[in-house]
C-alpha cells in the first residue's frame, strides 16, 4: 500500500489515492485534499461530507449520490455543483472514505 | 414444537428449508412462504434476450424443490410484527413463529425512475433484463433491431448480479456480430460508477473488453429520468445521452413488506451483522440472500456460501453454544464475455477479484480473471447444478470461505 504525505501528514492509500484506513482522516486534512482538487471547503462543502462519514460509520458501504438523497435530504443536482463532474467520487476522497462501488 | 418460518422460497429459501429439515428435529415445524409457485432460474434471464434459453426453460414450480415435511405457503407476505413474533399475509392469515427466516430478494423498480416504468417508450424502446417479462420482451425487439444507438445503462447499485449489466453489453455486441449487422449498431456502455470495472485489478484485467469491441463507454452518469419524446437520458447533471434502443437495469429495493414493516433501511435491504447475518434489530431474525444489506454481491452464490455458513450456526445458537463460523462475504461468478467465453471471478468482502486458478491452486481447472471456453461451459452447466444439487442443499467441491490458494496477490 502506497503511503501519502501532505503538508507533513502521512496517511495509507490504495492504488487509486483512497485512504484505506479512515481514523488516519481529519478535518484538516480534508481541507488541504480539497484543495488540490480547486475546492474550497466551507460549510455548504462540509454537510454531505460529514453525512458521509457518519453514514458509512454505521453502514459500512460510502453512500451512493442516491443515498444521499434518499436518506441524507441532499439534492444531487446541488452536489453536482458543489462537486462538478464526479460529485460521489470526489466526496468520498475528500472524506477519506472508499471510493462508491459495484462489485467488480 | 418449535417453529421456524422462512419467508421467500428463492435460491436462499429452498436451500435452507431443504437443508434445515435434514438437521432439524422432528418436533420442528418448518413453514415456507412465497407469493408464487414459479421457481425462476435468474441467470437464465440473461439468455433468453439472445434466444439461448427459453422463459419455460428457467422457471419450474417451487414445490418441486421444497422437501416433504415443510408446509409450503402461496400468499403475498403483507407485514412481519418483529415485536410479536407473528407474520401477517396477504390471504387474511397470521403465521406466528419462534425463528424467521427472511429470504425474500431484491425486487427491480423501475418505477422508481421518472419515464422509465411510467413512460410510453417501456417495453417498446426501453426494456429491462432483469425480469423474466423483460428479457423476454427484449429478445422480441433485438430481433427485429436493424441497427442504431444501442445502450445498456445501469442507474444505481446495489442490484442484483453487479455483472451481468456487462455481460449482457458483451453478449449483446455478439449478437449483433454473428447477425452481420454490428457495423450498424453503436453501443455505449452507461454507468454511474467511475469505470465500467471497479475494483483496479479487475480493472486493468477485463478494462480492454469494452474497448477491444468498440463499445463505448459513458461513465459517472448518474441517471435524473428518461425523456420519452427526444428518446434520451438525462443525468443530474444536465448530460443526455440519445438512444434508438435502451436496455436498462432500475433501482433495486428490498420487497414492499419489508419497507411496512419498518425492518429496512432506506432501500428496504435488512441491516445484519455481516458475519453472523443476525438481524441487528431483532435476535430471532436472520437474513440470507439478496434481503439483507451485506457489502457484498447480490447474487446466487452469495446466498449459497451464506447459508452453508449460517446453517451450523443456527444448529449451535439453538443447542445454547456460541456460532462457530464467520460469512467472509465470498462470492464467486461467471461472466460471459461472449465469443463462447467466460471469465470467472472469486472474491469477498476483504480481496477484490485476483488472478490465478480456482478451485485447486495452480491447477484450476477454472482460470480467474482470464477468458476461457471452459468457463463458459462452467456458466452453462451451473444450470444443471442449480437445480440438482444447489437447490436441494447437496454439498457443491467448492469451499464456503474463499480461499487464497491459487490466487496472485498484487506485490
Amino acid at each position: 500500500m502506497p503511503t501519502n504525505t501532505l503538508n507533513d501528514r502521512t496517511f495509507q492509500v490504495n492504488d487509486e489515492g483512497f485512504f484505506t484506513d479512515r481514523d488516519e482522516w481529519s478535518e484538516e486534512l480534508a481541507t488541504d485534499l480539497a484543495q488540490l482538487i480547486g475546492i474550497e471547503m466551507d460549510e455548504e462543502h462540509w454537510a454531505p461530507i460529514r453525512f458521509m462519514r457518519e453514514d458509512s460509520a454505521k453502514n459500512g458501504p460510502t453512500p451512493t449520490l442516491r443515498r444521499m438523497q434518499t436518506v441524507g435530504g441532499f439534492d444531487i443536482k446541488e452536489l453536482y455543483r458543489l462537486y462538478p463532474g464526479k460529485p460521489a467520487k470526489k466526496m468520498a476522497w475528500i472524506a477519506g472514505l472508499p471510493k462508491p462501488v459495484g462489485c467488480v | 414444537m418449535r417453529r421456524l418460518l422462512i419467508l421467500g422460497a428463492g435460491t436462499a429459501g429452498t436451500m435452507l428449508a431443504n437443508i434445515l429439515r435434514r438437521e432439524l428435529p422432528d418436533d420442528w415445524s418448518i413453514t415456507v412462504v412465497d407469493k408464487d409457485n414459479d421457481h425462476p432460474y435468474q441467470p437464465g434471464y440473461l439468455f433468453i434476450p439472445f434466444g439461448t434459453s427459453t422463459p419455460e426453460r428457467v422457471v419450474k414450480p417451487r414445490t418441486q424443490f421444497l422437501p416433504k415435511g415443510v408446509d409450503f405457503v402461496q400468499t403475498g407476505i403483507r407485514k412481519v410484527r418483529a415485536a410479536d413474533n407473528e407474520v401477517d399475509l396477504e390471504d387474511g392469515r397470521t403465521l406466528p413463529y419462534d425463528w424467521l427466516l427472511i429470504a425474500t430478494g431484491a425486487v427491480p423498480r423501475p418505477d422508481l425512475t421518472p419515464g422509465m416504468a411510467d413512460g410510453k417508450l417501456w417495453y417498446k424502446k426501453v426494456f429491462d433484463f432483469y425480469t423474466l417479462e423483460g428479457s423476454t420482451r427484449l429478445h422480441d425487439a433485438l430481433e427485429t433491431f436493424q441497427g442504431g444507438k444501442l445502450l445498456v445503462q445501469l442507474t444505481d447499485m446495489p442490484i442484483k448480479c453487479p455483472v451481468a449489466p456487462l455481460e449482457f453489453v458483451l453478449l449483446v455486441e455478439d449478437y449483433f456480430r454473428t447477425r452481420r449487422i454490428r457495423h450498424k449498431v453503436d453501443i455505449t456502455y452507461v454507468t454511474p460508477l467511475d469505470g465500467a470495472f471497479t475494483k483496479p485489478i479487475a480493472s486493468r484485467e477485463l478494462g480492454h473488453l469494452l474497448t477491444d469491441r468498440s463499445i463505448r463507454q459513458v461513465t459517472d452518469f448518474a441517471l435524473e429520468r428518461i425523456d420519452n419524446d427526444r428518446q434520451v437520458l438525462v443525468s443530474y447533471d444536465g448530460r443526455e445521452q440519445p438512444f434508438d434502443l435502451l436496455v436498462t437495469i432500475p433501482l433495486h429495493t428490498g420487497q414492499q413488506y419489508v419497507f411496512d414493516s419498518g425492518l429496512g433501511d432506506d432501500a428496504g435491504f435488512i441491516p445484519v451483522d455481516k458475519k453472523t447475518l443476525r438481524s441487528t434489530a431483532y435476535d430471532n431474525i436472520f437474513v440470507l440472500g439478496d434481503a439483507s444489506n451485506i457489502p457484498t454481491s447480490k447474487a446466487g452464490a452469495v446466498a449459497h456460501f451464506a447459508v452453508e455458513t449460517f446453517v451450523p450456526n443456527f444448529l449451535a445458537l439453538i443447542d445454547g453454544r456460541p456460532m462457530p463460523n464467520s460469512f467472509d462475504g465470498h462470492a464467486n461468478c461467471f461472466v460471459e464475455s461472449g465469443r463462447g467465453q467466460a471469465l470467472l471471478l472469486d472474491f469477498n468482502y476483504d480481496t477484490q477479484p485476483l488472478t490465478g486458478t480456482f478451485p485447486l491452486a495452480g491447477v484450476g481447472p477454472m482460470k480467474l480473471l482470464g477468458r476461457s471456453r471452459l468457463n463458459h461451459l462452467g456458466k452453462l452447466a451451473f444450470e444443471q447444478i442449480y437445480w440438482k444439487v444447489l437447490l436441494p442443499g447437496h454439498k457443491l467441491p467448492v469451499p464456503t470461505l474463499m480461499s487464497m490458494a491459487g490466487k496472485h496477490e498484487e506485490d
